[in-house]
């Protein structure tokens, strides 16, 4: 028998990065920024986190302030995603650079940069293993409800993550009813599908691009700091974060421009992701490797079908990945 | 000559972009229930001095004055507070909201977003002036006429009681036009200051109280509408005495060039476009084709160029010996091969027929780079073939190698027929040649179709203004959905009879 109760709490913990990106991206495309970086920003914001949360710790020594621990290390996070937004912004919305290109020269930059400060890191440790393991942080961020454990399988689907998990719904939540129901989400919206009427109806285009696109970023950088300080128990090694930053860009297209659809999008993608772990192979390894494609393959799929659907609501902003100018003809 | 407090002046607007002086110390007087037409060629400057009253540019010199009161108007916000709206000839709206969604956005009301009762408001303005509209109808679910309606509702809804609607019935059929028509004279009757851009003689005539006249960037005068004639204003418009007549010769010799039968087009999406569509085309004849647009018109010149897949039926193409060759399943090149010339005018004259950021000489390239047998092209004869266009067609251009996108509408489409028609086509389609031209241009493209019709060439001329139709062509063929409605003869039919066939398929074919 499949063991869901194993198995739905791991595929949660795995979708959660992805739900961060893809919220962050959807709010980020509904301004109409193709914002490629997403990836390079999910790193930054882990990095980042590290940073703040690896001075904390060799700062106050044995005695860590519970409050400080969570703080610092998510007001580092949120700093450096959004500087990266604003970055992003500055490029494509001022100057009016093409997106993809700097989307995907910023994703090359935070990579690199996460890796650089990630290695500088390590050496200042002197650690024997290529990594920096803040443990004392992590428990702080990875701690569930004191009572989770005695509610036995409900506990175990439902109440046994860390904070930062349930904040990622929130914010998906909060961000769908942002857009669907309110003025600002109107206005959103108007901009990334038809800025030059936004514009004509005096709504500032700019400044709706760089909110956006900045808030966006943060919440995608949080996805790197939930992934570094809970996932991965405040473990930071090179390039263990990967290709989620992809998926995530991915599920933006898979959920129509959702953030709630994202929320069960993300966990069947968390899910199969780590697929492979729960489908005994025996000592065949290699068959292994094949099922780690499924997240791949699926996104393959849904990229194609998502092509064949023809409803207008659920294509992208029309105006998605073209810098705006208001006296072009 | 009036006592009355003007709703808007204009004292001594002038605006100039680079060089170009676009309007030239402009005074005009607006009033409240009143019509006023404003007149001038492409290029004019009306678009320019309106969009400076609705906050787009801003005036370089020059007062506006709301009421007797010196204004600044300095983006669209203040012109609402003015209680300015602008009705673009471009809609401005976004597709995937609804009707209610639009009208509200960019509004900062109090409270929360609240669209029932926007949509209740919606409705009130609607009872009031007789519009109909759904309030949560998707934009992208109307027709042009619906989606124009939702701008005009757009404006009230914000209050404004100045109206100033560019070009509003270029895209409209003659009954959505009376429709629009009334609902204009319901607001003149309830005080609203209403100004209208428009080439249409006619409508200026049916339509306003009062004509102010540009030509140039600089206001000629105005007249009051009763005591003036078409004759007169365009006159004034131009700076000369124009001809307003179209003349019509008659046909030479005509044979049939083009046989269509049962043609039967489905779109990408699975919509017939086409239903068992049948005529023919003759030489030395203007055929022409009317219909609201998106009734199939793209579809079938589309289908006759070789660039839509026919579902069935047959297009042959008849020589002058009467052998017939069958168009269908031809590709667009074989179809210019076999000594078809088809030249096609599309409808988004940018869209498909020049490449915008290329210059003149490389569009003209465009028709001709093929032929030649080095590897290397020749740009001797595309540049002369520019210089011809220009010189013939009076292109305002500052020269052979400005990109197409620069210059103004008129003249784009006159280096898009201009390039057409020195191909020496045998049959020459085009659709919408004149829309969005001036008088004088679009006379001058006349007098170019009506001299290819003469060297014995067929001609379709999709066509949207009922009174061009009707003074061009020989025959008209009405499109309803895709489906031919009546074959009319041109100089006996009347502008009703097309109306009512452009909007039901019903009754027989008349053949002429």
């Amino acid at each position: 028998m499949f063991d869901f109760v194993s198995f739905i709490p791991r595929a949660v913990v795995q979708s959660i990065p992805l739900l961060y990106g893809a919220t962050g991206e959807t709010l980020t495309e509904k301004s109409g920024n193709l914002n490629m970086g997403i990836p390079g920003i999910m790193y930054v914001g882990g990095i980042c986190g590290v940073i703040g949360a690896f001075l904390y710790e060799q700062a106050a020594g044995e005695s860590l302030n519970g409050f400080l621990a969570i703080a610092i290390p998510m007001l580092c996070c949120l700093l450096g995603s959004l500087l990266m937004g604003l970055l992003y912004c500055f490029l494509t919305v001022t100057l009016r650079a093409n997106q993809n290109v700097t989307g995907l020269a910023m994703t090359t930059f935070g990579v690199g940069f996460g890796n650089f400060f990630g290695g500088s890191l390590i050496k200042l440790t002197d650690s024997e293993v290529p990594s920096i393991a803040l443990s004392a942080t992590s428990s702080y961020f990875s701690a569930s409800l004191p009572f989770a454990d005695r509610l036995g399988w409900f506990g175990e689907i439902f109440l046994s993550y860390g904070f930062l998990a349930y904040l990622a719904i929130v914010i998906a939540l909060l961000t769908a009813y942002v857009i669907r129901h309110t003025r600002v989400g109107l206005h959103l919206r108007a901009v990334g599908e038809n800025p030059a009427t936004a514009d004509a109806a005096g709504i500032n285009i700019g400044r709706y691009k760089y909110m956006a696109t900045c808030l966006g970023a943060m919440i995608a950088g949080l996805g790197g700091l939930y992934y570094v300080m809970d996932y991965a128990c405040g473990v930071w090694s090179n390039d263990a974060f990967g290709d989620r930053g992809w998926l995530a860009i991915a599920l933006v297209i898979f959920t129509g421009w959702r953030p709630n659809v994202g929320i069960l999008a993300s966990i069947l993608f968390g899910g199969l992701y780590i697929l492979y772990l729960f489908i005994p192979t025996g000592t065949n390894l290699s068959i292994k490797e094949l099922y780690k494609m499924l997240p791949y393959l699926v996104t393959l799929v849904v990229l194609v079908l998502s092509s064949l659907r023809n409803k207008r609501e659920k294509q992208p902003p029309q105006s998605l990945g073209l810098a705006y100018f208001r006296e072009d003809r | 000559m009036d006592h009355r407090v003007a709703a808007v002046s204009l004292r001594n607007i002038t605006k100039s972009f680079g060089t170009i002086l676009a309007n030239d110390k402009i005074n005009l007087d607006i009033y409240r229930g009143e019509i006023l037409a404003l007149l001038g060629e492409n290029g004019s400057g009306k678009t320019t001095l309106m969009n400076m009253l609705s906050g787009i540019y801003y005036p370089d010199e020059g007062e506006i004055l709301i009421d007797g009161k010196s204004v600044v108007i300095s983006s669209p916000k203040d012109a609402f507070a003015y209680g300015i709206g602008m009705i673009h000839q471009h809609f401005k709206l976004v597709d995937v909201l609804t009707a209610a969604e639009n009208i509200v956005l960019g509004l900062k009301e109090p409270g929360r977003l609240n669209l029932s009762a926007v949509a209740e408001k919606i409705r009130q303005i609607c009872r009031t002036y007789g519009f109909e509209i759904d309030p949560n109808q998707k934009v992208y679910d109307m027709s042009v006429s619906q989606k124009q309606t939702v701008e005009i509702v757009k404006v009230l809804y914000r209050g404004a009681d100045i109206l100033i609607l560019d070009e509003p019935t270029a895209v409209l059929t003659p009954q959505e036009t009376e429709k629009l028509f009334a609902v204009l004279r319901n607001m003149r009757r309830s005080g609203k200051a209403i100004v209208i851009i428009t080439h249409k003689m006619h409508e200026v005539e049916a339509l306003s109280d009062r004509v102010a006249v540009l030509n140039h960037g600089a206001y000629v005068g105005e007249l009051a509408t009763e005591k003036t004639n078409a004759q007169e204003m365009t006159n004034m418009m131009v700076g000369h005495q124009v001809s307003l007549n179209i003349e019509r010769p008659e046909p030479v010799n005509p044979k049939p060039r083009i046989e269509v039968e049962n043609l039967s087009v489905r779109s990408i999406d699975g919509i017939l476009k086409l239903d068992g569509v049948s005529f023919t085309a003759n030489s030395g004849e203007i055929l022409g084709i009317a219909g609201i647009s998106g009734s199939g018109q793209k579809e079938l010149l589309e289908a006759i160029a070789g660039l839509q897949p026919v579902e069935k039926g047959s297009i042959r193409y008849i020589e002058d010996d009467g052998s017939a060759e069958e168009l269908v399943g031809k590709d667009p090149l074989e179809i210019e091969a076999m000594g078809v010339s088809l030249a096609f005018v599309p409808e988004d004259r940018l869209g498909m027929g020049l490449v915008g950021d290329m210059d003149l000489t490389d569009n003209m390239m465009l028709r001709s780079f093929r032929s030649g047998s080095s590897i290397f092209t020749n740009r001797k004869e595309p540049q002369a073939l520019a210089e011809q266009v220009v010189e013939q067609l009076e292109v305002n251009t500052p020269g052979l190698s400005t990109p197409v996108r620069r210059l103004s509408g008129g003249n784009v489409q006159k280096v898009l027929v201009g390039r057409e028609i020195a191909s020496a086509p045998k049959v020459l389609l085009t659709a919408y040649a004149v829309r969005g031209l001036d008088i004088n241009s679009s006379y001058t493209i006349y007098r170019l179709i009506n001299e290819q019709k003469k060297a014995g060439i067929a001609v379709l001329y999709v066509g949207e203004d009922l009174d061009v139709l009707l003074e061009l062509c020989d025959r008209i063929v009405v499109l309803c959905a895709g489906r031919v409605s009546g074959i009319l003869d041109g100089r006996t039919a009347t502008k009703n009879q097309i109306g009512l066939l452009m909007t039901q398929t019903g009754g027989e074919d008349e053949h002429a």
